[in-house]
């Protein structure tokens, strides 16, 4: 009795060591991601960014073809995101659409030729009331309240559609077949998805967390035309942005509180400079 | 009892064969579509639900029907339905089975619907919807089972049944109110934000459920297995009339608050169902026929010397069953992504893949049926013997 009860104890104690012990040996594992192979001098770990609210402004007076492409690109590149010939099985994460048509509930009839086809840059609206959120029966999309990003967890969802059936604004794809044999080039740092499940744009929450932009703004910093920042800090370059610009957002009357917001595209005779910024960065 | 089954003549197990190739066939399709996925189906990043979810809906409605002959028997004491609500509680069975099974393959990773019970998430409609569908199936199983028991004993169920059978009404009720919630609680969708949407299913499915009951009786009647008694039928069809006025009165409220308002983004969908939207008339044929069908029917049924005819009964409740099938089973789901978020008219039609497991599924659902009725049918011939 005594020699099991011993031992009972013996295990135990070495139960709760290595429960003790794994957290330990995860962050070893994460420290080592960070090592430099040419020394063993550990790289500083970047700094993620962070943020109260996480928005987006999208000035669609910079928004040219070639860098609405530039942003699609480098997002779907980015994230394994396959390309299909046919409208059926696609998927998007962001992708574009004239203006008269991402605001197609306005009824925009009598507005300025060049606005109505000016491209205007659409993803997931990382609302802060989101439907897609509230309908989810697994919790497979979720929203991260200390900065309001609306996840996935693509291990999690059952596919049954309902978010994409709940999300006013279209954001939302299914992977209707195996994703992987339509990935021109596999972006090894990123992973693919299996048929089945749900997916949309994240605000890169991965980039973030290595100190880095979302791929879209980045892609297209020349010009200037995507600026991301933290709307609950006033010096942030999108608190400025919507407090100086008359910015606009996708049907904001169902009261999701979308965080991407959109400055109206203008008359560009009336404009005098209209991509001085990002003219002097192409020369 | 259960060795009932296993007797019948030539024509029995013809049916039976011939709903067990269906099933065959269906599951074929199925292990298609599992393993290439769902685009074998007809949806699409813009119809998302399609064929499926619709049939689920309208057969919570088959379900829900159950409780308009408990109802009566139970709590009003209402004796001619005594014989009739063991064969109400087996066609809600058949119909909860073949419900969970639409939820089944409309499902992207259907090895993971666990996870519905593991992350129970109460903020989801689809979690509630889930749970009063196997609470239902479950009442109905547990009840149909207890009464018949008793029957064959030719004793007095139980005490202990009686709450379960008076659960099962608000229950019954509950399922399809819970459905129309899946839809009606949807700022995106304007076609199903519509409080009247649970009264009209709960219409529908009262209409439809017993107009395929009394289907079922006249045909055993036929049979000459068992005869349910004129005045059981009778008071069912005036059940069919009533919930069938109300379901057009319905439909005829939504038409006018959409037509009248004139709001574009409601209005469209009414368009897209009776008249075709940009060009897409797929729907319209449909629902003109389902129009025509709810008229000839309330006519028949209204009318107490067709009504009480039980030949011209009969064609006045296939007309009410399919008239409510094309409505909720084609129009209903694929009208609120038409035209979608973005205002676009994509067009749905479900493929042969699509249609093939869906008629596998109605195929079992007959044979459950079969196989219940038969059961139940021929012990209570050998007891009268």
């Amino acid at each position: 009795m005594i020699i099991d009860r011993r031992k009972f104890v013996r295990a135990a104690g070495l139960g709760v060591l290595a429960t003790a012990a794994a957290p330990a040996t995860k962050l070893l594992a994460e420290e080592q991601l960070v090592t430099d192979h040419s020394g063993d001098m550990p790289l500083k770990q970047p700094k993620p960014l962070t943020a109260k609210r996480w928005a987006m402004v999208v000035d669609t007076r910079k928004a040219t073809p070639e860098n609405v492409q530039k942003a699609i690109h480098a997002c779907h590149h980015e994230h394994n995101v396959p390309e299909f010939d046919n409208s059926k099985d696609e998927i998007k994460w962001i992708w574009s659409e004239h203006f008269d048509h991402a605001f197609h509930e306005q009824d925009l009839h009598y507005i300025p030729e060049h606005t109505k086809h000016t491209p205007t840059l659409l993803l997931c609206n990382h609302c802060d009331n989101p439907p897609c959120v509230r309908v989810c029966p697994t919790e497979a999309t979720w929203k991260r309240e200390e900065d309001g990003l609306v996840m996935m967890d693509w291990h999690r969802c059952i596919g049954c559609r309902y978010c994409m059936v709940a999300c006013p604004y279209g954001s939302r794809s299914f992977n209707f077949r195996n994703p992987r044999e339509f990935i021109d080039e596999i972006n090894p740092g990123y992973p693919t998805r299996m048929r089945g499940v749900v997916e949309k744009c994240t605000f890169c929450e991965e980039r973030l967390a290595r100190g880095k932009m979302p791929a879209c703004v980045e892609a297209t910093q020349d010009c200037g035309m995507i600026t991301f920042g933290d709307l609950e800090d006033p010096n942030s370059d999108v608190s400025k942005l919507v407090r100086k610009h008359f910015s606009i957002r996708r049907k904001p009357g169902l009261g999701t509180q979308p965080e991407v917001y959109y400055i109206v595209p203008d008359d560009p005779e009336e404009h005098d400079e209209p991509t001085a910024h990002g003219e002097e960065e192409h020369s | 009892m259960i060795e009932n089954a296993l007797k019948g003549g030539k024509g029995y197990w013809t049916w039976i064969v011939i709903l067990l190739a269906i099933i065959g066939i269906g599951a074929l399709a199925w292990v298609r579509q599992f393993t290439v996925g769902l685009t074998t189906t007809g949806l699409s990043r813009d119809v998302t639900w399609g064929f499926y979810i619709a049939q689920f809906t309208f057969l919570v409605g088959v379900a829900a029907s159950a409780v308009m002959v408990v109802l009566p028997y139970y709590l009003h004491n209402y004796k001619e339905f005594g014989k009739l609500t063991v064969l109400g509680e087996f066609l809600a069975v058949a119909a909860c089975i073949m419900c969970m099974c639409f939820i089944f393959v409309d499902m992207g990773m259907p090895i993971r619907i666990p996870n519905v019970f593991i992350y129970a998430s109460p903020h989801s409609m689809m979690f509630w919807d889930t749970v009063v569908l196997f609470g239902y199936l479950l009442l109905n199983i547990l009840i149909s089972r207890v009464t018949f028991q008793a029957e064959r004993k030719g004793i007095k169920y139980g005490k202990w049944i009686k709450p379960f059978i008076i659960l099962s009404i608000p229950w019954a009720i509950s399922i399809h109110t819970v459905t129309a919630f899946l839809y009606s609680g949807l700022a995106a969708r304007p076609f199903w934000l519509t409080a009247v949407m649970a009264p009209r299913f709960l219409a529908t499915a009262f209409a439809a459920g017993p107009a395929l009951l009394i289907l079922i009786i006249l045909l055993i009647r036929k049979m000459g297995t068992f005869d349910a008694g004129k005045k059981a039928i009778g008071q069912l069809s005036i059940i069919v009339t009533y919930a069938m006025a109300a379901n057009v009165f319905f439909v005829l409220m939504e038409i006018f608050t959409a037509a009248y308002s004139d709001m574009p983004e409601h209005l469209n969908h009414f368009k897209f169902l009776y008249l075709g939207l940009d060009g897409n008339t797929t729907l319209v044929p449909w629902m003109w026929a389902s129009s025509i069908l709810a008229v000839i029917s309330l006519i028949l049924l209204f009318n107490p010397k067709t009504r009480k005819n039980f030949a011209l009964l009969g064609w006045a409740c296939v007309m009410v069953f399919f008239s409510i099938w094309i409505d909720k089973g084609m129009g209903m789901v694929v009208t609120g992504f038409t035209p979608s978020v973005l205002g676009d008219v994509v067009a749905y039609v479900p493929t042969l893949n699509e249609l093939a497991i869906s008629l596998a599924i109605y195929a079992g659902g007959a044979l459950i049926v079969t196989l219940l009725y038969k059961v139940a049918l021929d012990t209570r011939a050998r007891m009268a013997a």
